[in-house]
């Protein structure tokens, strides 16, 4: 079966469009091959900052013929619609059409229309100019001469060439012949802008990617990842360094060479001042270059995420910790090139570029300091918070941080060990730094700034945390803050920005959830049940909404609270399934009223430990049983006795469980008020014998009215006592 | 090793070569971008944000009309401004500035060749084109591009325009703008801008950047940041953006010549001094953050007035 292979190349094509450009290649001409009638045994795609890349096997030389049968009117139509029938079909006279007789619709025509198979080559070249000019950039442009004409081909920046091949695997394959925006097809490309710059001539893919090799061009992504990182771990290794690790930066790095060699450079040391993470970034964004750090053998085989080290979670003393004195005056840049010099001037530019531009970060990180350290300390940052739009509906910066007072007293109540003072202080500062330098030129190190700032003029070091921690935790897997001034804050930011976008219903809708609610919402769950803070969400959530209106005038906003509530109550599923806690067992417990987020996760979490347990199991199995049988006499009308009378009880099984159930259900019931959810399940489990033998030794259904309404009412019991703890007719299996 | 060695300097004085002499650059990229055709103009003579500002690119990029120019424009950001202290950065520098209409299939290699006409070989340097796509709210433009890194510094920004004044190009023009100090302080291989060689000669005679600028920027750093009078400069942004209003609305007609005469560059040029104006409040710091896209918006405004009235001009196509 032959091979296709196609190479779109064009001037510099930005990194991040890349991947994905090439994945939409792949699936564009795979649809368009299939739709037309070929099959094909597989295809990879490719990409470089300069190529598209294509590599389609064993696709079918030809589609196959088909022939169909198209129904018309009847032969007594008019001619209108016999004419319509022929243009549809086709045909040029009646004549080529065929009459079937059907005994009941009568005669009608039909027309026979065999569809040759086409040859591969024909369809491709048919197909390939659509596809070029419908491609889904994120952004396009026209250029040249041809752009006057408003039909012109747009690409994400201008297409050179065209490489398309169709052919068996060791053969010469031949050149698929299509034309688009006035660039023909071919069997050339060409090697590295500056190594091997010359037209190729390729004859099929192993050649393509054997030639580009030689030219200087390393074709597959995921080579040139490994290549610099491997290069990269080297260089840093040698000089008992450690890579600060960044896949992200590893990604774009990869789709801005061709042909990718790594160097070391240094930056003068007494840059190291600046705080480190504001180096790395200095690095990463503006010169896409990796920082590197002493190696430690602390760290071992621990996967650090940034220049900075963790900070400790202690349920004591708030800490700050500064890791500038891991990271050191080395980075590593990932030129393009193979240097006539080795890399000697490559390295030199750049040191001079990186110290450029962490000289700017100094004059910011100096005139903040100058700032914070003066008289007015942080009032300037704090006022011009009022002109900070927030968003239009729901006001400044400014407002919120009057906001997070109010909300910080509501929470400090629940937050064991928050002092007041101190958490309002750290609200009041949290959003200063907005208005630093730094945090203009490098937003990702908001809140980190203004903790350090905070700490220069010797705030308390728990409200300097607080700063730094209060947008967290950020995501998933990011650190939940513990020292309880950062989690007065964070929850007051947090339910305010939700509070206020439900108010004026920017709810988070399928996949678009611009504003971050649903991190929010999690970032929430998860400070109170990893600090086990107990919080009455709903009176919180509408005091939040009572503080939107006090600004903004009564009229401001939807009363919206319970439905932020059910909000929580899905994100918290969410949340605890991905812990292993069975959804139904969540709903189980969950009322529409239940917004006691730890307690809900406690009985929850009881309540699985039950039913993965023998007796839990088994417990469920009888109160289904009774449940169904009371449901089914329920709808029948049968007499159910509204007590259990003793007189009436028969059997010992009867006797035992009446007994059980007295004694379990106020235990139960007990620990219930008490919260104690475990040892209230474990009462319940004591249930699964005496109904058990129940079920195995009397029958519900006997002719004695009055001891069948009994009996009914024993079940009515069972039911009764598991309501104690949770709803079980929520609980599958 | 200084990348001079590699230039041809053949019959040119040493301090001419772009490698000794801040104005041997500047020499250097005019002869080379006068060999591709273009016409070397000189700076506009009127305080701009960049030398996209000039008339020869925001207006000539609009229209049907071929056209190839190159000059240097004195740029002014008053933000930038670290009183002659800070060794990259200034509030008054040039840029060097190259409009082709329509944009050259070759244009890439152009550029490329104007690099190795001032001594940057692409084998031993690291050449990059980083996406950097370009917009200008205030000239209502934009386009895609890159920014080109040699070595890991920004030395120019290349940029296809599809759009300028509101109006779509047609056909496009690729704009190329050179950083000047940043080249020149990478061919001629010092680390401060002020310690740049301005016309090449060694000993006494030797005059630097620093000699010619770093006064003057210590004092526009002074007026630009806490000096110039903002009610004055808000009344001089309301007057250009009215005498820009008004001479757009003249007839087209004028009643003495009784020629069609639509005035485009009298009025865009009200409008750069209305965009400059704005710059200047920004740095004094009394623009928030609302009013500022209401000042820009005003700028844009005008620029697409002018670019209308432009392309009733003959430069424009008509």
């Amino acid at each position: 079966m032959p091979d296709l292979l196609l190479e779109l190349f064009s001037e510099e094509i930005p990194a991040r469009m890349q991947k994905k450009a090439a994945g939409d290649l792949r699936s564009a001409v795979t649809n368009a091959l299939v739709d037309a009638g070929l099959t094909y045994e597989g295809a990879t795609e490719y990409w470089t900052p300069r190529r598209l890349v294509l590599d389609v096997r064993g696709l079918t030389p030809r589609s196959a013929d088909i022939s169909e049968e198209k129904k018309g009117p009847r032969t007594d139509a008019p001619q209108q619609a016999i004419d319509g029938f022929l243009r549809g079909a086709g045909l040029s006279s009646i004549e080529d059409a065929q009459i079937k007789s059907d005994p009941k619709k009568g005669d009608f025509y039909i027309a026979l229309i065999e569809k040759l198979g086409r040859d591969a080559g024909e369809i491709i070249s048919e197909v390939m100019p659509g596809i070029i000019r419908n491609f889904p950039w994120p952004k396009s442009m026209r250029w040249g001469v041809a752009s006057t004409d408003a039909g012109s081909l747009k690409w994400v920046r201008p297409l050179q060439s065209i490489l398309c091949l169709f052919g068996p695997e060791t053969e010469e394959a031949e050149v698929i012949p299509f034309e688009v925006g006035g660039v023909q097809s071919g069997d050339t490309t060409r090697g590295h802008r500056f190594m091997a710059p010359d037209e190729l001539t390729v004859k099929h893919f192993d050649d393509y990617a054997a030639k580009l090799e030689k030219a200087f061009v390393m074709l597959d992504a995921e080579r040139r990842k490994e290549t610099i990182k491997t290069e990269a771990e080297n260089l840093a290794f040698a000089q008992g360094l450690e890579l600060v690790d960044d896949p992200g930066l590893l990604d774009e790095v990869s789709g801005l060479v061709e042909w990718p060699t790594v160097l070391m450079g240094e930056f003068e040391k007494d840059f190291l001042d600046i705080p480190a993470e504001v180096i790395r970034l200095t690095i990463k964004d503006n010169q896409k270059c990796f920082v590197l750090r002493e190696a430690s053998p602390a760290r071992g085989a621990e996967e650090a995420t940034g220049a900075d080290a963790p900070p400790p979670r202690s349920g004591g003393e708030a800490t700050r910790v500064s890791a500038n004195n891991l990271l050191t005056n080395m980075f590593l840049l990932v030129s393009n090139i193979v240097a006539s010099d080795s890399g000697k001037e490559v390295v030199r530019g750049n040191a001079k570029v990186v110290n450029a531009r962490l000289a700017d970060a100094k004059f910011f990180w100096e005139s903040d300091l100058q700032q914070v350290t003066s008289k007015e300390g942080f009032d300037p940052w704090i006022e011009k918070l009022d002109h900070v739009t927030f968003h239009a509906k729901l006001g400044t910066q400014g407002e919120r941080v009057k906001r997070f007072d109010a909300r910080v007293v509501d929470l400090i109540p629940f937050l064991n060990g928050a002092d007041a003072e101190r958490s309002r202080r750290a609200a009041f500062l949290a959003k200063a730094d907005l208005n630093s330098a730094m945090v203009y030129e490098f937003p990702e190190v908001q809140g980190q700034m203004g903790g350090t700032y905070a700490e220069k003029i010797n705030e308390d070091v728990s409200i300097a945390l607080a700063i730094e921690e209060h947008y967290k935790p950020q995501g998933p897997s990011d650190d939940v803050p513990s020292d309880p001034v950062s989690v007065a804050v964070a929850l007051a930011d947090k339910l305010d920005t939700l509070v206020g976008f439900w108010a004026i219903d920017e709810k988070p809708t399928g996949s678009k959830d611009p504003y971050a609610l649903r991190r929010a919402v999690l970032g929430v769950i998860r400070l109170v049940l990893e600090n086990n803070t107990r919080i009455p969400l709903l009176p919180i959530l509408n005091s939040g909404l009572q503080l939107f209106r006090n600004q903004r005038g009564q009229e401001f906003g939807l009363d919206n609270m319970e439905d932020l509530l059910s909000f929580f109550h899905d994100r918290l599923k969410v949340y605890l399934r991905d812990k292993g806690i069975r959804h139904d067992l969540i709903d189980a417990v969950i009322t529409p009223e239940s917004d006691d987020l730890l307690m809900i996760t406690r009985k929850a979490e009881a309540l699985q430990k039950l039913i993965d347990s023998e007796d839990g199991t088994n417990l469920l199995a009888g109160y289904k049983r009774a449940a169904n049988i009371l449901a089914a006499e329920e709808k029948k009308g049968t007499a159910i006795a509204a007590m259990v009378s003793h007189e009436l009880l028969e059997s010992d099984s009867e006797l035992e469980l009446d007994k059980a159930l007295n004694q379990i259900v106020d235990n139960a019931a007990q620990a219930v008020e008490k919260e104690e959810y475990s040892s209230a399940m474990s009462e319940l489990a004591k249930l699964r014998e005496p109904v058990d033998s129940f079920f195995e030794n009397v029958l519900v259904n006997v002719e004695d009215e009055k001891v069948r309404a009994n009996r009914l009412a024993l079940l009515s019991r069972i039911r009764a006592a598991t309501e104690t703890v949770a709803d079980f007719s929520k609980i599958s299996g | 090793m200084n990348p001079a060695t590699t230039v041809n300097s053949d019959a040119k004085p040493a301090s001419m070569l772009p490698t000794n002499s801040f104005q041997g650059l500047i020499l250097t990229l005019h002869e080379y971008w006068a060999s591709k055709g273009c016409v070397v103009l000189q700076p506009y003579d009127m305080e701009v944000g960049a030398g996209t500002f000039h008339p020869a690119t925001t207006l000539r990029a609009l229209g049907p009309k071929p056209w190839k120019a190159a000059y240097v424009q004195p740029s002014r950001r008053p933000t930038d401004g670290r009183y002659g202290e800070n060794p990259m950065r200034l509030q008054h520098y040039y840029q060097y500035q190259v409009l082709m209409k329509p944009s050259p299939p070759n244009l890439q290699e152009l550029y490329l060749g104007s690099l190795a006409a001032i001594g940057i070989d692409p084998l031993l340097h690291d050449i990059r084109f980083v996406e950097d796509d370009w917009e200008s709210p205030t000239l209502g433009a934009w386009g895609l591009g890159w920014e080109v890194w040699c070595d890991g510094m920004e030395v120019s920004q290349f940029t296809y325009f599809q759009q300028v004044c509101g109006f779509e190009c047609s056909p496009v023009a690729g704009e190329l703008t050179y950083g000047l100090e940043r080249l020149a302080m990478y061919v001629q291989d010092v680390d401060n801008v002020y310690d740049l060689n301005f016309n090449g000669v060694e000993g006494d005679g030797k005059v630097t950047y620093g000699d010619v600028f770093q006064q003057t920027e210590r004092e526009y750093s002074r007026w630009n940041f806490d000096v110039a009078d903002t009610d004055t400069l808000l009344q001089h942004f309301k007057d250009a953006e009215a005498e820009c209003q008004r001479i757009l609305a003249q007839d087209e007609i004028d009643p003495k010549t009784g020629k069609t005469i639509v005035m485009a560059h009298p009025a865009y040029d009200q409008c750069i001094k209305a965009s400059h104006v704005f710059n200047l409040l920004d740095a004094r710091g009394v623009i928030s953050v609302t009013d500022r896209q209401r000042y820009i918006g005003l700028v844009r405004d005008l620029a697409k007035a002018c670019g209308e009235a432009f392309l009733k001009t003959e430069a424009g196509g008509v």
